[in-house]
């Protein structure tokens, strides 16, 4: 396989890659680290690409285990708390500051999350995957899936209700 | 959308038993500027879901080609080292000829100076034989 025709294989969903990763790494840093690492692993395996018929499932299974490593490992032992910039121009400065800190709220309580269901709501919920699909590369039962993330969004829910009844942010 | 929907809707998505396509609706049920009341809580989660769509990665990876590299920096080698070798080869055969040279040369000298010994030995002889002339004529 040549270099652009890997580009375009790899293209449509390096950006998943890294959202599970930054998702389970937190560090935008780490993040970026791990997507190069897998981007290059699934480059050196080139060859023996065309054996696997979801590239892409492959790929985010690669990226699960290789995160999940890397947390287990000491080297992570320091992550640091990055927040990307969610910019919207059209709403009001007090509306905007409002909006950033609810997207840290919820960052927040997602890191919280046991790592499981972190990863199935994410796969859900930010890139939609069908269960079927999250089975394959959580190496879960369909059933064993729709506990996690029943639980994760209802654990998300409370924490937004708390939030919200107390008024605090 | 109906309300009564939207609720039953994340009714069922709270028991992770709604669709890819109802989860949308409700995503796009909460990106609106206002909702009720009591669905205000939900809307930041939604809101969430979306926006973490719109990440990206956007660091160059550097994919290598470095086997087609080595294979290239190795033909090079062995070029310059066949090269090196049939030039050094040339050098040392020159510089045996030049030895040759010089030994056949000085072994001529040599010969050439005895042959110079030689002639001068001869002139005596001319000598003799002149003054063996003269004998016999005086006789």
């Amino acid at each position: 396989m040549k270099q652009s025709e890997f580009l375009n294989v790899v293209m449509p969903f390096k950006d998943k890659l890294y959202r599970l990763a930054k998702r389970l790494l937190v560090s935008r840093e780490e993040a970026e680290d791990a997507t190069q690492e897998i981007l290059m692993k699934l480059w050196s395996k080139n060859e023996s690409m065309g054996q696997y018929k979801n590239v892409e499932a492959f790929a985010m299974t690669m990226t699960k285990n290789f995160c999940l490593d890397r947390l287990k490992s000491k080297q992570a032992g320091n992550l640091k708390l990055v927040h990307s910039n969610y910019s919207d121009e059209n709403t009001s400065l007090q509306r905007q500051l409002e909006a950033e800190d609810s997207v840290q709220w919820m960052e927040r309580i997602m890191q919280e999350l046991p790592e499981q269901q972190k990863m199935v709501l994410q796969l859900r919920d930010v890139e939609q995957y069908e269960f079927e699909e999250i089975c394959e590369l959580m190496d879960m039962k369909p059933t064993a899936v729709r506990v996690a993330l029943s639980r994760a969004r209802k654990t998300v829910r409370q924490e937004l209700i708390k939030k919200h009844s107390y008024g605090i942010g | 959308m109906a309300l009564d929907n939207i609720e039953k809707l994340l009714e069922k998505y709270f028991e992770a038993s709604t669709t890819v396509a109802e989860e949308e609706q409700l995503r796009e049920y909460f990106a609106q500027e206002s909702v009720p009341a009591h669905l205000e809580p939900y809307k930041p989660m939604f809101n969430y879901f979306s926006n973490a769509k719109e990440e990206r990665f956007t660091k160059q990876v550097p994919l290598k080609t470095r086997s087609n590299l080595y294979k290239w920096i190795s033909v090079a080698a062995v070029a310059v080292l066949t090269f090196g070798i049939y030039l050094g080869n040339e050098y040392q055969e020159r510089k045996k000829a030049e030895y040759a040279y010089q030994e056949t040369k000085k072994a001529f000298e040599l010969l050439a100076e005895n042959f110079g010994r030689g002639t001068e030995k001869v002139a005596y002889l001319k000598e003799f034989e002149e003054a063996k002339q003269k004998i016999y004529n005086n006789n």
